[in-house]
């Protein structure tokens, strides 16, 4: 189980960002987070992958604090794939930096086997995201957090890389937080929901 | 009509296709004038001494009859190789520091401290007393240039990997399990070599000319190698006599290497 408690945050010079903010993510669960530019969602999501640390509370995964090295148990996934990879590795490298997926899983999220040896320059959002998706699916991994991954795709796409992702979740009962702008996206994967406003959680219902 | 052969992206490589081509020359003819030259550049005739250039003695000879083209070669070749050294190992002294304040926020400070302080001695001051405390030669000038030059180059290498370090795929890479070092070494570094490259570059010419200085006021080479620096010291005690070869054709020599490297990295580093 994954656990934001508390957890308070502001960047130096500017209001709290999020104030005592408390949510739990388990095993297998999808939690859909909205709200407006600048609201602070991608800090959550940054803070409960350790990518940021709180001013206040903590993230706890099973009660402890999350492992300082090897894999991480919650990967973050951002919005621009293209930021996401280094740019002078080919897709096959940057696809393998953590761990081999398989062929199937490779099919399954539509990766071809000739993107393997091209720079990811050469590729497009979407089929940079999928590698970037799969990627982060190593197998120590627990959470995902997925910061608007699907903004910037096509809808068919978007239905694609979600189709794949959930199966695998499912598979692995992965707990996922979706941050996005679009509710019926976050209607149709989520069943819990929560808008994110003037540092505080409320659930939607 | 007007035909455009090349994109305006093209330029700058193109101008540093042709800046390399001409260095590259230079420098293999260089090289290659130590080889065919031998020992030209210190055989002495008694018979010519201080002679104008003529059809004899292409750019004339020094107070000992030695003929100064041989002797502008050698030193140009000496002043290449000691250039070359000296922006080498700056360089590596500038990537090496500029990782190590990566480490840890104790060490940057460390690392900026120290680039602070030694760009703020004067230059040249900080050259002759370390070539002085080093006893002179082509080694101590090589330290002192190496030891005095890399702060700027740190800087520059350091900003960058500072700001690497926030890029998300390195960020990404820590939480897939990857070690400081693999980051550093796989994801870092490749991306710092064009820098290096163009750095080490910009920092040859400054090499040689502060060879040449330095061996010039005496705390250089030995005044028994044809050094560009000796070159133009000797010619200092002849300037007023009208023996104005001495001192114009080294000096020609030592330009035209400096602005051939300088506009070399000053093309590539548009182009990269």
């Amino acid at each position: 189980m994954l656990e934001a408690r508390q957890l308070s945050f502001q960047f130096a010079h500017n209001a709290p960002l999020l104030q005592a903010v408390s949510l739990t993510l388990s095993a297998g669960q999808w939690i859909g987070l909205s709200g407006d530019s600048g609201a602070g969602k991608s800090t959550l999501g940054k803070l409960l992958a350790g990518y940021l640390a709180p001013q206040a509370g903590d993230v706890a995964l099973d009660g402890a604090a999350l492992p300082k090295s090897g894999v991480q148990p919650v990967q973050w996934l951002p919005q621009s794939p293209e930021l996401a990879v280094n740019p002078r590795w080919r897709v096959g490298k940057i696809l393998r930096e953590a761990w081999t997926p398989s062929d199937a899983q490779c099919q399954a999220f539509g990766i071809k086997t000739k993107w393997l040896s091209r720079f990811p320059q050469s590729l497009s959002g979407g089929e940079l995201q999928r590698v970037c998706v799969l990627r982060a699916l190593a197998p120590a991994v627990r959470f995902l957090v997925a910061d608007e991954i699907s903004t910037m795709l096509d809808p068919i796409t978007q239905v694609e890389l979600w189709q794949a992702l959930k199966q695998e979740a499912q598979k692995r009962q992965l707990g996922v937080l979706v941050i996005s702008h679009d509710t019926a996206l976050l209607k149709r994967l989520c069943p819990l929901r929560y808008h994110l406003s003037e540092g505080q959680l409320k659930q939607v219902s | 009509m007007r035909l455009v052969l090349t994109s305006q992206s093209d330029q700058p490589r193109l101008r540093a296709a042709f800046s390399l081509g001409i260095t590259t020359l230079l420098v293999m003819g260089l090289v290659a004038s130590q080889w065919l030259l031998g020992d030209s550049a210190q055989q002495m005739q008694f018979d010519a001494r201080l002679a104008p250039p003529s059809i004899d003695h292409w750019l004339g000879t020094d107070a000992l009859g030695r003929e100064l083209w041989a002797r502008t070669l050698a030193g140009l070749a000496l002043s290449f190789w000691v250039g070359c050294l000296a922006a080498l190992l700056s360089t590596l002294i500038a990537l090496s520091l500029a990782a190590l304040a990566t480490l840890s926020a104790r060490l940057d400070a460390l690392v900026s401290l120290l680039i602070d302080t030694l760009l703020s001695v004067p230059h040249l001051i900080l050259l002759m007393l370390i070539a002085f405390a080093l006893g002179g030669g082509t080694q101590a000038v090589i330290i002192a240039v190496a030891v005095t030059h890399w702060p700027s180059l740190a800087r520059v290498l350091r900003a960058e990997l500072l700001h690497l370090r926030q890029a998300p795929y390195v960020r990404i890479s820590r939480a897939l399990g990857k070690t400081r070092w693999f980051v550093l070494h796989d994801h870092l570094l490749p991306h710092l070599l064009p820098h290096c490259l163009v750095g080490a570059l910009l920092l040859f010419p400054h090499a040689i000319l502060h060879e040449a200085a330095l061996t010039f006021l005496g705390f250089g080479l030995s005044p028994s190698q044809p050094a560009i620096g000796v070159l133009l010291a000797d010619a200092m005690r002849y300037l007023n006599s009208g023996y104005w070869w001495l001192g114009v054709f080294p000096g020609l020599g030592l330009l035209l290497m400096v602005l051939s490297f300088e506009r070399l990295s000053s093309h590539l580093r548009r182009a990269l």
